[in-house]
């Protein structure tokens, strides 16, 4: 069956609610799938927030100085260390007044990938592309 | 037929989204599909055995237990259920326990996938 691509939109502000966060947990899992797959197959996870969905991803997060549990910042960081595809909506971000510089790297962590903030037309391509569209 | 993988993350009691995709996968199965079911978030407090069906509150168990029986696979995430409190030994028979790679594996051989939203 070869790659089957999923598109994670997520629309719900990060902490409002537990599924934001499970977006990007269960996008990261894409890592470990393969070992129940068949060789040759696997997914490819975009992840993409938009509109409320942008809320809640600027770096400085202190969720486990104050509340004990990984920050949002922090899941995403692992997103990029692993490879994963991240788009931010940038109609969204400028909606909210939120300064692009605001995202998160995880260069600190050693990846390469940066988080990518896009217009909503290319995250619209990355729904077209998906073989399945999961919302949260 | 096809293969239809339900991601479900609500919980049992406070809406009726979690009896709505119990419902989905049983007219699924029934009409010969081949249903996979996930569960996810405030949903996986449901698979704790011994519920009690009171009137005034959705139940699960009785639900999940035919499903199984038709063959529906139906799988917890391991870490949303301990998190709850909820440890292997007290679930209902026969569902399954495992991390979210199981969800996205079940997804890969899909032909529909239904994500149903939580809280």
């Amino acid at each position: 069956m070869g790659d089957v691509k999923l598109a994670f939109i997520v629309q719900k502000p990060q902490y409002k609610g537990e599924t934001s966060r499970l977006a990007i947990t269960h996008a990261i899992s894409y890592q470990t799938v393969e070992i129940l797959l068949a060789d040759g197959d696997t997914v490819t996870p975009t992840l993409c927030f938009v509109g409320e969905g942008v809320l809640g991803l600027q770096n400085g997060q202190k969720a486990m100085d104050l509340y004990g549990i990984t920050s949002t910042e922090t899941h995403v960081k692992n997103s990029l260390l692993v490879d994963l595809d991240v788009l931010v909506c940038k109609e969204d971000l400028a909606k909210y007044g939120i300064p692009e510089d605001a995202m998160p790297d995880a260069e600190d962590m050693g990846a390469d990938k940066k988080i990518k903030i896009a217009p909503f037309s290319e995250i619209q391509k990355a729904i077209d592309e998906a073989k399945h569209i999961l919302f949260f | 037929m096809g293969i239809l993988t339900i991601g479900c993350f609500p919980g049992l009691v406070g809406n009726m989204s979690y009896d709505f995709a119990l419902k989905l996968a049983d007219a699924a199965v029934s009409k010969g599909h081949k249903v996979n079911i996930w569960f996810s978030g405030n949903a996986t407090s449901s698979v704790k055995a011994h519920q009690k069906h009171l009137k005034d509150y959705s139940t699960g168990e009785k639900h999940l237990a035919a499903l199984i029986e038709k063959g529906v696979e139906i799988c917890t995430c391991e870490a949303c259920t301990v998190a709850r409190g909820v440890q292997k030994t007290e679930s209902i028979e026969k569902i399954q326990w495992n991390a979210m790679h199981w969800y996205l594996a079940k997804i890969h051989a899909s032909d529909r996938v239904l994500q149903i939203g939580g809280e």
